[in-house]
C-alpha cells in the first residue's frame, strides 16, 4: 500500500470527547425541588476525555467491562449521540463544521449495527423495507425500481435470499436479524462502521458465521470498523488495533498481537489472565481483590487503583495519563517503565 | 444408583400451544455426586434454562413437566409436593436465574430478602442473620457490605445484582446449586472471583454445581463434566477431559471448532452452517441432521439413542466421530 497524504488523515478522530448523562429525577428529588430545595440527580460521566485516531482500512478493537462507555462512545462516533464535550472529525473534519455533501458524506459513510437484533429492528416494518430506510430518509433512490435493486444486492451481500424482504423481522433467528441489521447498514456504501456488540446477543453456533460475514465484507470493500466487545478473545481474532476501556476512560492503545503478546496497563493484564480457556482444565481461580467502582463516584487518582495489585500512595492520588510507552503504543500508568 | 445426590430419569417437559404440546427438554437424564460441578451447554433455545426449572419443580403454564423423575438425596422431588419441595428449594438446591433482575423484589432493601431467605428455613436470630448476609456479600466481592446491605436493589449496578442474587444462593450452604449464566454480564476479572468462590464451595463443603452457559472456556476450567445439549436432548455428556478433547458429536465438534481462540487470528472461523430448529419444526430423525456433515440416510429416518463409551461419556449419534480422530 502506498502512502499518500490522504491516507495518513484518519478516517475518525476523536478529540478531548466527553459524554455526561444526568437520570431524570426520582420522586424524592423532585419532592423536595417543590419544597424549593435543591437535589438534582447526579450526574454520570460516561466517556471522559478520550483522544482517539482511527485509520483508514484497520479494524479498531474496543474493549471494556459493562457499563465502562463503549457504546456511548461508538454513539457518539455515529453521531447518535452528541458529545457534551470535545469533538469528532472525519476524513480530518470536525463534524459538526460539515455541510452540504460533506456532511452527507460523514452521515452515510459512518454507519451503525446495534447490540441486540432483536430490539433494533421495527417489529412492523417488512425486511425490505427496514434495509430500504436509509435510501428512503436520505432521498437517495430515484426509482422504485432502483430501491429493489439495492435491496436485493445487499440482501446477497449479507447471505440472505432476496426473496425474504417480504418477510417481518420476528420471522428471523438472531444471526438472521443481525445479518438484516448489516444489510441495513450496507445499502448507503459505508466506509466506516461502528459495530456494537454485534454477535453477543447471538447464538454460540451463529457467531462464527457472522464474524466471517465481517472479516469478508472487510475485505471487499476496504472498510474500516470500530469494533466494539467484551469479548476477547473475539477481539484478538478480528482486529489490528485494539483500545481498553476502563469507568469511560482509554487505559491502553496498541497492535492487537503486541497487546496479547505482552499487556502494559496491569487492568489488561488483569482481562488477559483471566480469558477462559477450553485449554485449561481444573483451574484453581483466585479471588481478585477490590470491586467495580460506580461511575457515578469514581475513585480518585488511578480509577483503577482500588483493584490494582501494583498501587501506589501516588495512584491514590494523581491520575495517570495516556502517554507513549512503546512506538505505536500507549498506556495510562504511573508505573508504565516499572511492571 | 445409590451414592448419587441427584439422578434424574427422563425428565421430560412441554409447553402447551393451541396447535399441540412442544417437547422443550426431551426426556434428559445425568447424575450427579456430591461436590460435582457440571457444564450444561448449548445453542440457545435448546432447553437448559428449561431443564433447570425443571428439577425444582419451576415450570409454570403452558409449560409442564411430564415424564421422569428427579431424585435427590433418594426422594423424588416430583412426588413429593409442593410444601415439601418448598423446604428444599432455597436451602437444599438453590438457583440463581439467568434474569437475576427479576429475582430481587425491588421494594426490599437487599439485608431485608437476605436475611428472609435465612430466616425462611431456619431460626436464626435476625443480628446472626444479618452477620451471615453480609459475610456472603463480602465473598462475591461487594466492598463495605456493612453499608450497602440496607440499599435497595435498584442501588445496585448490574453486576452488583448478579453478585446479589449468587450471595443469596450460597447462603444456606446449599446440596445442589443451579446457576443460569451467572457471569454473562460480568467482567471477566470479577467472573474470576465469583468462580473462586463457587470453586471453594465445591470442594470444602461438598456443594454440587450445575453450571449453566455458553461459554465453553468457563466450562472447561471450572466443570468435572460437562453435558451438551441440542433441541430438548441431551446429545453428548462425559469427563471434561473426553467431551472437550475427544467429542463425539458432531455439534460439540462443530462448537469446539468455532471458538475464535481455536483458530488463527484473522483467519476464516470454521462455522456450524445453518440455524437451529424452533420447537415446533423439529426434523423427523436427528434434530441436527440438516447442519451435519456426517449425516447419513439413516439420521432422516430415526433419532439416534444413547450410546455409552468406555470412559463413562455417552452420545446420540448414529455416525459419531471415531475417538482420537479430531482433524
Ligand atoms: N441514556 C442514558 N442515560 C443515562 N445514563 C446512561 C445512558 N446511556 C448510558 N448511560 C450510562 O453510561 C454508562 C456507560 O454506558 P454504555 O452503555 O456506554 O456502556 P457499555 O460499555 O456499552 O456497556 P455494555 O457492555 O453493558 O453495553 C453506564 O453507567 C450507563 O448506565
Ligand atoms: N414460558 C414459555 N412459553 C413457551 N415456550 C417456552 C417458555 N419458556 C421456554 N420456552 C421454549 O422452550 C425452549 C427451551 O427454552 P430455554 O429457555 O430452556 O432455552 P435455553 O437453552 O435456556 O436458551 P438460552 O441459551 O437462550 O437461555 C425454547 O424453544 C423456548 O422458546
Ligand atoms: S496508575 Fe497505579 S493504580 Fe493505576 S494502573 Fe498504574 S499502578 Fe495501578
Ligand atoms: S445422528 Fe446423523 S445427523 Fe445426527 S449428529 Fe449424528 S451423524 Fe449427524
Ligand atoms: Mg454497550
Ligand atoms: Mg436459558
Amino acid at each position: 500500500m502506498t502512502t499518500t497524504p490522504a491516507q495518513t488523515t484518519p478516517i475518525i478522530g476523536l478529540e478531548g470527547l466527553s459524554r455526561d448523562f444526568q437520570r431524570p429525577p426520582v420522586l424524592a428529588e423532585r419532592l423536595l425541588a417543590l419544597l424549593g430545595r435543591k437535589a438534582l440527580p447526579p450526574v454520570l460521566r460516561a466517556v471522559t476525555d478520550v483522544d482517539l485516531a482511527v485509520r483508514r482500512g484497520e479494524v479498531l478493537g474496543l474493549v471494556g467491562e459493562s457499563g465502562c462507555g463503549k457504546s456511548t462512545l461508538g454513539r457518539m462516533v455515529s453521531g447518535i449521540l452528541p458529545p457534551t464535550q470535545g469533538r469528532v472529525t472525519f476524513d480530518g473534519q470536525a463534524v459538526p463544521t460539515l455541510t452540504g455533501r460533506d456532511k452527507l458524506g460523514y452521515v452515510l459513510g459512518v454507519q451503525m449495527i446495534f447490540q441486540d437484533p432483536y430490539a433494533s429492528l421495527n417489529p412492523r416494518q417488512k425486511v425490505g423495507d427496514i434495509i430500504a430506510e436509509p435510501l428512503r430518509v436520505h432521498g437517495m433512490a430515484t426509482s422504485r425500481r432502483e430501491v429493489i435493486e439495492r435491496v436485493d444486492t445487499a440482501l446477497a451481500e449479507v447471505g440472505l435470499d432476496p426473496s425474504y424482504k417480504e418477510r417481518y423481522p420476528h420471522q428471523f433467528s438472531g444471526g438472521q436479524r443481525q445479518r438484516i441489521g448489516i444489510a441495513r447498514a450496507f445499502i448507503v456504501n459505508p466506509r466506516f462502521l461502528v459495530c456494537d456488540e454485534p454477535i453477543a446477543a447471538l447464538d454460540v453456533s451463529i457467531q462464527a458465521q457472522v464474524i466471517n460475514l465481517f472479516m469478508d465484507l472487510r475485505d471487499k470493500y476496504e472498510l474500516t470498523y470500530l469494533f466494539i466487545s467484551h469479548d476477547l478473545s473475539v477481539v484478538r481474532h478480528i482486529a489490528d488495533r485494539v483500545a481498553i476501556m476502563y469507568l469511560g476512560r482509554l487505559v491502553e492503545i496498541a497492535p492487537a498481537a503486541d497487546l496479547f503478546a505482552q499487556p502494559a496497563h496491569p487492568y489488561t493484564r488483569a482481562l488477559l489472565a483471566e480469558i477462559p480457556s477450553v485449554k485449561r482444565r481444573r483451574r484453581k481461580f483466585q479471588p481478585v481483590r477490590g470491586e467495580l467502582p460506580s461511575p457515578l463516584n469514581p475513585p480518585p487518582g488511578c480509577t483503577f487503583h482500588p483493584r490494582c495489585p501494583f498501587a501506589i500512595a501516588r495512584c491514590r492520588e494523581e491520575r495517570p495519563v495516556l502517554r507513549d510507552i512503546a512506538p505505536r503504543r500507549q498506556s495510562a500508568c504511573h508505573l508504565s517503565d516499572q511492571i | 444408583m445409590s451414592g448419587a445426590l441427584l439422578d434424574v430419569r427422563g425428565l421430560r417437559t412441554v409447553f402447551h400451544f393451541l396447535e399441540g404440546a412442544y417437547p422443550a427438554v426431551d426426556g434428559i437424564s445425568f447424575t450427579m455426586r456430591s461436590g460435582e460441578v457440571l457444564g450444561l451447554v448449548g445453542e440457545s433455545g435448546s432447553g437448559k434454562s428449561v431443564a433447570g426449572l425443571s428439577l425444582i419443580g419451576l415450570i409454570d403454564p403452558p409449560g409442564e413437566v411430564v415424564e421422569g423423575e428427579v431424585l435427590f438425596k433418594g426422594r423424588n422431588l416430583r412426588t413429593i409436593g409442593e410444601s415439601a419441595l418448598r423446604q428444599v428449594r432455597g436451602k437444599e438446591i438453590a438457583m440463581i436465574f439467568q434474569d437475576s433482575l427479576a429475582a430481587l423484589n425491588p421494594v426490599l432493601t437487599v439485608s431485608e430478602q437476605m436475611v428472609e431467605a435465612i430466616r425462611e428455613h431456619a431460626d436464626v436470630p435476625l443480628p446472626a442473620a444479618r452477620e451471615r448476609v453480609i459475610a456472603a456479600l463480602r465473598q462475591v466481592g461487594i466492598s463495605s457490605p456493612e453499608t450497602r446491605i440496607d440499599q435497595y436493589p435498584h442501588e445496585f449496578s448490574g453486576g452488583m445484582r448478579q453478585r446479589v442474587a449468587i450471595a443469596t444462593a450460597l447462603l444456606n450452604k446449599p446440596d445442589l446449586i443451579i446457576a443460569d449464566e451467572p457471569t454473562t454480564a460480568l467482567d471477566v476479572t470479577i467472573q474470576g472471583q465469583i468462580l473462586a468462590e463457587m470453586q471453594t464451595l465445591a470442594r470444602e463443603t461438598g456443594t454440587a454445581l450445575i453450571w449453566i452457559t455458553h461459554d465453553l472456556g468457563v466450562v472447561s476450567e471450572l466443570a468435572d463434566r460437562v453435558a451438551v445439549m441440542y433441541a430438548g436432548r441431551i446429545v453428548e455428556i462425559g469427563g471434561i477431559d473426553d467431551v472437550l478433547d475427544r467429542p463425539c458429536h458432531p455439534y460439540t465438534q462443530g462448537l469446539l471448532d468455532s471458538i475464535p481462540a481455536e483458530n488463527a487470528p484473522g483467519s476464516r472461523l470454521r462455522q456450524i452452517d445453518g440455524t437451529a430448529p424452533s420447537l415446533a419444526a423439529r426434523p423427523v430423525g436427528c434434530a441436527f441432521r440438516l447442519r451435519c456433515q456426517r449425516a447419513g440416510p439413516l439420521c432422516a429416518e430415526r433419532e439416534p439413542d444413547v450410546t455409552e463409551g468406555p470412559s463413562g461419556q455417552s452420545w446420540r449419534c448414529h455416525h459419531p466421530i471415531p475417538q482420537g480422530d479430531r482433524p
